[in-house]
């Protein structure tokens, strides 16, 4: 088994990860009590999950644009880029099934006091603009400096939009809502870690799938100029 | 220390030498902030309340921050000129710092002119507007100038840079607003210092990476 998942690393992930997923899917179904928000309270362990697996798609993304800039690595522009891109999917699917569950619990698809939901949309935001400079520049070392100060100016737009919109809902909406609900009983927390877990065993696949897929692309182009 | 004062002296006046013979940013400038109240004011339904025009305040001014942003580069990217600004044997974030002072005095002649203008136009400001403005214009060109000069590197250029600008524009616009609206605004001030301290210490440290490979 474990010469195995040596030699096909990426195949043992994806079994990881329909595992994990699979396992919290019956958690959270099976297992999880349901609580005075009914039925529609279960959205819960997929939205923030998928949120926080976003938050940490950026992070890495970040944190390997840093990498670039200060030690030059020569992977870790594409590392990079891929990682946000996967933030960016599932900041998406944030914002999607944090419309889902604003509709049915306050009954509005969309509501501007909903702290996390509306940092999202910055951070959406954001972030297509990075795919739009991206995609603006030719490839070469100067796109990959460009991408990664932009990829840094994003992680320290987190905190600061946070604290903005902190602020802004003083002024725009006097009461806030909090959107965690009841504290949690432990079996509630324990499926809510598998199911992170999950998302983030998700994303780390998909990010070396993707980076994979890439980087398979970039030899067979080299390959092809070589017989040219 | 003394040095690196010289070399942004210089280049500011470069810039600022520059368009007082070309004459091409600051005017249109003006004109932009101007033509952007009046439209606001035919925007506005009547009596609507101060509030609303307080917020359109803020749109004007980081638009028009945006225009001046789009010129800022030109004369580096058009005439070859970021070249000879990358030989000179002077620190890279110097070229930061002289072209954020030369975009703050643009921006500021702007607002010397659109402020007075609202005042007549919608309401009168308070000292707390002006504060909000003054500090906000130091985040605007702190992070605007890297972003400029990103853009000028890009294909897309002139189109680009609102989409790169205006995500990292919002917190700003929320200091403003606050700090325009509210009675004690103490905490949206402080907020918009942090925000120009935060984010001209990442700009004044990355911009070396955007102008060089």
């Amino acid at each position: 088994m474990s010469t195995w998942s040596r030699n096909n690393p990426l195949t043992a992930l994806a079994v990881l990860t329909t595992a994990l997923l699979g396992a919290s899917v019956v958690l959270i179904f099976f297992y999880a009590p349901v609580d005075q928000d009914g039925l529609n309270q279960k959205i819960f362990y997929f939205h923030v999950p998928i949120a926080l697996t976003s938050y940490a798609c950026f992070g890495w993304g970040a944190l390997k644009a840093f990498l670039h800039l200060w030690k030059r690595l020569p992977s870790a522009d594409l590392e990079s880029y891929v990682a946000i891109h996967q933030g960016v999917i599932f900041g998406a699917m944030t914002l999607v099934t944090g419309s889902i569950w604003a509709k049915v619990r306050w009954n509005a698809w969309w509501v501007w006091g909903d702290e996390q939901l509306v940092l999202f949309l910055v951070l959406f935001l954001f972030y297509c603009a990075y795919f739009m400079l991206r995609f603006s520049v030719d490839p070469g070392p100067q796109r990959a400096n460009l991408s990664a100060v932009y990829a840094l100016f994003g992680v320290v737009l987190i905190p600061v939009s946070f604290l903005a919109i902190r602020l802004a809902n003083s002024y725009i909406h006097p009461t806030v809502f909090t959107s965690s609900g009841p504290q949690m009983a432990t079996s509630q927390f324990a499926t809510f870690c598998v199911a992170w877990a999950a998302m983030l065993s998700l994303a780390y696949f998909l990010y070396r799938f993707e980076l994979a897929g890439k980087r398979l692309d970039a030899n067979l182009r080299e390959l092809r100029e070589l017989i040219t | 220390m003394r040095r690196y004062a010289a070399d942004v002296a210089v280049l500011v006046r470069k810039d600022l030498t520059l368009e007082l013979r070309a004459r091409d940013t600051l005017p249109a400038m003006l004109l932009f902030v101007l033509s952007a109240l009046v439209v606001f004011h035919f925007a506005l339904p009547a009596h609507s309340s101060d509030l609303a025009a307080k917020g359109l305040l803020w749109v004007a001014i980081v638009f028009t921050a945006i225009v001046g942003l789009t010129r800022a580069f030109v004369a580096e990217r058009e005439q070859r000129l970021i070249d000879g600004l990358l030989l000179a044997p002077c620190d890279r974030s110097a070229i930061w710092l002289a072209k954020s002072l030369a975009v703050l005095a643009f921006l500021g002649a702007a607002e010397v002119v659109a402020l007075p203008a609202y005042a007549a136009f919608f309401s009168g400001i308070g000292w707390s507007t002006v504060a909000a403005v003054a500090l906000a214009d130091l985040g605007i060109v702190a992070v605007g100038t890297v972003l400029a000069a990103i853009a000028a590197v890009s294909r897309a250029r002139e189109l680009i840079l609102p989409l790169l600008f205006l995500p990292l524009a919002i917190p700003v616009v929320v200091g403003g607003v606050g700090a325009s609206v509210v009675v004690s605004p103490g905490r949206y001030l402080g907020f918009l210092c942090l925000y120009d301290a935060v984010f001209a210490i990442i700009s004044w440290a990355s911009f070396e990476y955007v102008v060089t490979e």
